[in-house]
This record gives structure tokens, sequence and C-alpha cells, in this order.
């Protein structure tokens, strides 16, 4: 083979090195194109993973209903009328949908409260909540369990803890079983967890029923969160439409009345941006493909330029003996090694840069961890050099079948 | 050594045919010191593509060393070439981008042979046409003369049978042709087979026998006769 003979390497390092300029104008045209495209990808996967971090914290096809004062009035009533959902409302709601998987109730839990073992102190939030609460903020145990229905039945003095907590009340001790003081009573740990959102992490979960009992808030729930399953887009805006038809009439609010109770569909958002992203990425993507594309052509062109001003040299060595097997072996192997070494120059060129982005930390909220997609990048050197390849093919076949006589009449 | 029976051949432009070779038969045997001669237009260069199997012919039979040499593919005419044939060309043909020894060195990297033997064999050579100190300077930095000497060490270095030469003298001052040709005629005693196309009378008078072309025909293949003053 033509390919793992040291002679016909030396060959086309003489060739290539006494036609510098010639050899760096393809070399860089296929070096730009892979750069290019490694770093829109790096760019464009930059951007989704910022988004996702933005919604990857909780569950993502969720609805939040909260309940505030109302601002318009309605049925002779006064605005500014406080509106209390309850635990029926929360029953309610989940038995009204099949869609709905998982649901929660939240009663108070916002800002935060002193908590003590032994002698330490410290102050979290203590969020009383509903068993699905884990799932819906896609919380992680890390030991023990979560709340539980029986906990809700059995008004049940237990909690989950987030990693801080146990950090800052137990040091090194174990918590499972330990008792934490929540104005002045007792409830015993039976979890830990830990959220990606570094901000849930600061709490305490207790059981909701429990929380009403201790802190006089009757059935009162503040706000309820559901997650919609696999319903579409357009079935969670209709039961967010729904939810909030069902509300205004048991509470007897406008249903046009956005202050008396917040329904957020969080699925409407992510479907947002994330088909906004989607379409960014095709962008980018036919920006990097089109890049190429010229980076392709060029590489056909430099080629046919090459093969061009090669004619008389081919007919020179034809006439010494070389076999067009040679001749086009030749200038295919110089073909695919300018291709595959300045495709290979531009992968890492490309891929330092995003590197040293992400070193200096260029973040942001919608910009996070550029990273390179390796798997594009292998594929569009390996597509360069079968291009190159191609490219070389096609001139150097034609420069194989001319005849010499023809070749070194060109002067 | 060579031996064309009727060899024809034309070329085509367009929708007609232009007779170039109409008919030659030509013997040279092993050995001679032969020159082509005729005006331009007569077909030489032509028959000189043909016998140096850088060309195809029409009809009519050519043997080199007794092989028919008919339908030939491309690949066995470079073996062909490469084994038994060298070549001069007029205007020197070197490759600009390699020196003097790599030039020389050429045949024998299709014939696989080694770099370092190569390299020993082209010094030998270059050293044979005295040309040994300018090795490693690139065609550009040589005269006229020395190019083609290189050209000529190159034909040599793949010990050919035969060395076509095509106008060789053309691009030469007169005295520098004398040397070259005093060069051919040094390799022709060496047993090498030497057929030169020229249309210089003084150089043709040098070797063995001039063979006459006239509008695609042998008009004349004795020895001219020497005006002795």
């Amino acid at each position: 083979m033509i390919i793992f003979e040291r002679d016909s390497w030396q060959e086309i390092f003489e060739t290539m090195s006494k036609n510098k300029l010639r050899t760096f104008l393809t070399a860089f045209s296929v070096a730009w194109g892979i750069f290019i495209l490694v770093i829109l990808s790096g760019a464009g996967n930059g951007l989704k993973n910022g988004a996702q971090s933005q919604f990857g914290n909780d569950a993502q096809n969720s609805i939040w209903i909260e309940a505030d004062h109302t601002s318009l009035a309605w049925n002779g009533l006064k605005p500014n009328r406080e509106i209390i959902l309850t635990n029926e409302d929360y029953k309610s709601i989940r038995n009204t949908f099949s869609e709905i998987d998982m649901a929660s109730a939240v009663h108070k839990g916002w800002g935060s409260k002193p908590l003590s073992y032994k002698k330490e102190h410290a102050g979290f939030t203590v969020r009383p909540v509903m068993p699905d609460h884990r799932d819906l903020e896609k919380a992680k145990l890390i030991k023990g369990r979560f709340i539980n229905s029986s906990d809700i039945k059995s008004y049940a003095k237990v909690c989950c803890i987030g990693k801080p907590v146990q950090e800052a009340l137990f040091k090194k001790e174990e918590p499972l079983g330990k008792f934490i003081d929540v104005e002045n009573s007792k409830y015993m740990v039976v979890g830990v967890f830990k959220d990606q959102g570094n901000g849930d992490n600061n709490r305490i979960y207790i059981p909701i029923t429990t929380a009403q009992r201790a802190w006089n808030g009757k059935t009162n729930v503040n706000t309820i969160w559901v997650s919609t399953g696999t319903a579409s887009l357009q079935r969670s805006e209709e039961i967010t439409n729904e939810i909030r038809q069902m509300m205004a009439k048991k509470h007897n609010f406008n249903p046009a009345d956005k202050n008396a109770l917040g329904v957020y569909n969080n699925n409407a958002e992510y479907v947002r941006v994330m088909n906004m992203l989607d379409g960014i990425k095709i962008f980018v993507s036919i920006i990097g493909v089109f890049t190429l594309f010229a980076g392709i052509v060029g590489v056909s062109n430099i080629m046919m330029i090459i093969v061009k001003e090669r004619t008389k040299e081919i007919g020179i060595r034809k006439a010494l003996g070389a076999t067009p097997a040679s001749i086009v072996g030749q200038i295919m192997m110089e073909s695919i090694f300018i291709t595959g070494a300045a495709g290979y120059t531009g992968l890492v060129v490309g891929v330092g840069l995003i590197e040293l982005i992400k070193s200096i930390g260029i973040d942001s909220e919608f910009f996070k961890n550029p990273d390179v997609d390796f798997k594009m990048a292998i594929f569009s050197v390996i597509l360069l050099i079968v291009s190159g390849a191609f490219a070389g093919l096609i001139p150097s076949l034609r420069a194989s079948r001319i005849e010499p006589v023809v070749a070194l009449r060109e002067d | 050594m060579i031996k064309l029976q009727k060899v024809r051949k034309s070329y085509h432009i367009g929708k007609n045919e232009f007779p170039v070779l109409k008919g030659i038969d030509m013997h040279i045997k092993p050995g001679e010191f032969v020159s082509i001669m005729g005006s331009s237009g007569s077909g030489k260069s032509t028959l000189l593509n043909v016998l140096g199997l850088l060309d195809n012919y029409d009809s009519g039979e050519y043997h080199l060393n007794g092989i028919l040499m008919k339908n030939l593919s491309q690949t066995q005419a470079a073996q062909l070439r490469n084994k038994f044939l060298g070549f001069v060309f007029q205007s020197f043909n070197l490759l600009s981008f390699k020196n003097a020894a790599e030039n020389v060195a050429l045949p024998l990297y299709y014939q696989k042979v080694s770099r370092k033997e190569r390299n020993k064999l082209a010094q030998e050579y270059l050293d044979k046409v005295g040309l040994l100190d300018w090795a490693h300077h690139l065609p550009s930095e040589l005269s006229g003369g020395q190019k083609q000497r290189v050209a000529i060490a190159r034909a040599l270095i793949a010990k050919p049978k035969v060395i076509f030469a095509d106008e060789p003298t053309g691009a030469l001052d007169s005295q520098t042709s004398l040397e070259v040709v005093d060069l051919f005629k040094d390799i022709n005693k060496q047993g090498i087979t030497v057929i030169i196309v020229t249309h210089e009378n003084d150089i043709s008078k040098m070797t063995d026998r001039i063979i006459r072309l006239h509008d695609g025909i042998i008009v004349s293949e004795q020895k001219e006769i020497i005006n002795t003053p």
C-alpha cells in the first residue's frame, strides 16, 4: 500500500513544503470551517445549558396556583378581599384532572424560622408540604425518606431536611431519628435531601397537616403545585384555565382577576423557551453546515487548481514512469492529509477557545458551560477528509488519464 | 531494438482528421546513434512520442526490444517507459521544486528503489555529467546547459535501453549544444541506443544515421555524405 511507504510520504511532504502558500490556503479553508463549526456548536450548547439549568431544578410540566387578594369588584363584593385556598381545593383540583400525576400543597412556609438541635441553632425555612413535593422539586434523597401519606394522615411530627441544615445542626452526627426543635415543638428527622436548585436546599419539609394543626392554620393552603404529566402544552393551558374558572366560581371572584389567584403554567414557559432554543440550534447548525460546505467547496476548488497547475509535472512524472495509480494515490493522499491535519488543527483551536471561555467563566443565566459537541466535530473532520478525498479524486483521475504527451505540451 | 511497420497516426480536431504519420517503416538496431530530421509539421515529434510510448498510434506495428507495443494500458506504458526508455526534452522538463539530485532520482522512485540507494545513484550520475557540485541546486539556479545535463542524468539513471531526445539542443547556444551532443555520443558508446530529433544539421551530422521525415513519411534513411572541402 502506497500509504505505508515512507517514500510516498516524503514525496508528499516535499511537494507540500515547496508549495507553502498553496498548502496553507487549502489548509486554512478547512481549519476555518471546522473552527467555526466548533465555536457555533459550543455557543449553541452554552445557550441550551443555560436555559435548561433555569428550568432543570423543578418539574417542567407543572402548574403553580397561588391565592392572594382580589383586585376587582365581583358580585357586589369589594376588591382587596383575601382569597384563601383549603385542603378541599387541593383535593378537588387533584381529582378533577386525570392528567395530574403529582400534586402538593404548601401551608405558609416562607421566611426562615429558628431551628435548634442540642446546642446548635440555625435559621431555615420550614415548609409544610405533601409527599409529592419532593418529585415536584426534583429533590434527591441522600438518606432516609421524605414525608409520606401516613405522616399526612397522622399529623406526624417528622421532617426531611436539606443538606445545609444537616451540616449546620448536626455537624458530623447522624441526623436520622434525632429531634429538631421548631418553635418549641420537636420534629424527628426522617430524611436528608439535596436539590439541584441551590436555594431550595436551605429548608426543612414537614407534613402540611402537622403544620396546619400546630400553627393554627385550619385547613388553609397558600399554594397548590401540580404536575400535568405527559399532557400536551395545549392541554396544560386548558387545565390552567379550568383551574382558574373552578376556583373563581368556588371563591366567588372575577375569573379575569389575576391578582386574586395566580395560576402559572411552567410548561408553557418551558416549551416556549425550548422551542426558541431549538430554533436557535437549527439556525446555528445551518450556519455551521454552510461554513463547512464553504470549506469543502474551497478544498475541491483548490484541488482542481492544484491538479491543473500540476498537469505538466504529472506529464513529466508519467514520462519518467509514474503509473496512473501512483499519480491518483499521491494527489489523494496529499488532499486527505491536508484536510485531515487542517481539520484537526481547526478542531483543536476551536475546542481550546471554548475551554478558554469556560475557564474565564463567562456564565450568565442564559449562557452556561459552552460545550463542544465532540461527536459532531469528529464527524465533520471525517466528512472533510472524505470530501477532501472526493475533491482530489475527480481531478486526479482526470489528470491520470491525460496522455503524457498532451501534458508535456502545456507550457 | 526498434521496428516500425506501416505505422500511421492522425489527429482529430473537431470533425477533421489530420494525418501526421502516413505509414512509417523503420528499423533501428541496438546501439545505434540516430537522428530524426524534418521541418516543422513533418511529424518528427509525433514519431518520437509514438516511439517513446508517450502517445498511441492508429495502425501498423511497433516492436520495441522484440515486443509488440499495441493497446498498452497507461500503466503498462508507464512501466515500460520506466524500464526501457529515457527522455530528454527541449524544455528540460525538470520539476522546479526539486533540486538537481532529486530530479535525477525521480525515475528510481517509481521503481521503488530505496531513498538511500536513489540518492547514491543520483550523485553518481550527476558526477558522470559533471554536475556533482550542483546536486543541491534548484533548476532555476542552473544554466540551460546544466539543466539539460541534469535531464540527461535523469534519463540515464534507470539504465534504459533507448534514450529519446526531442530537440535537446533547441534551447542551447552552439557551444553548449556541442557539449551535450558529445555527452550523447559517450552514452551511445556505452551501448545505449540514442535517438535525437532535431532540425539542426550540425547536430545530426554527428550521429551515425539520419532519418529524414517529410510530410509524415520517411524520405531518406542514409548517413549524409559530408561534403569535404
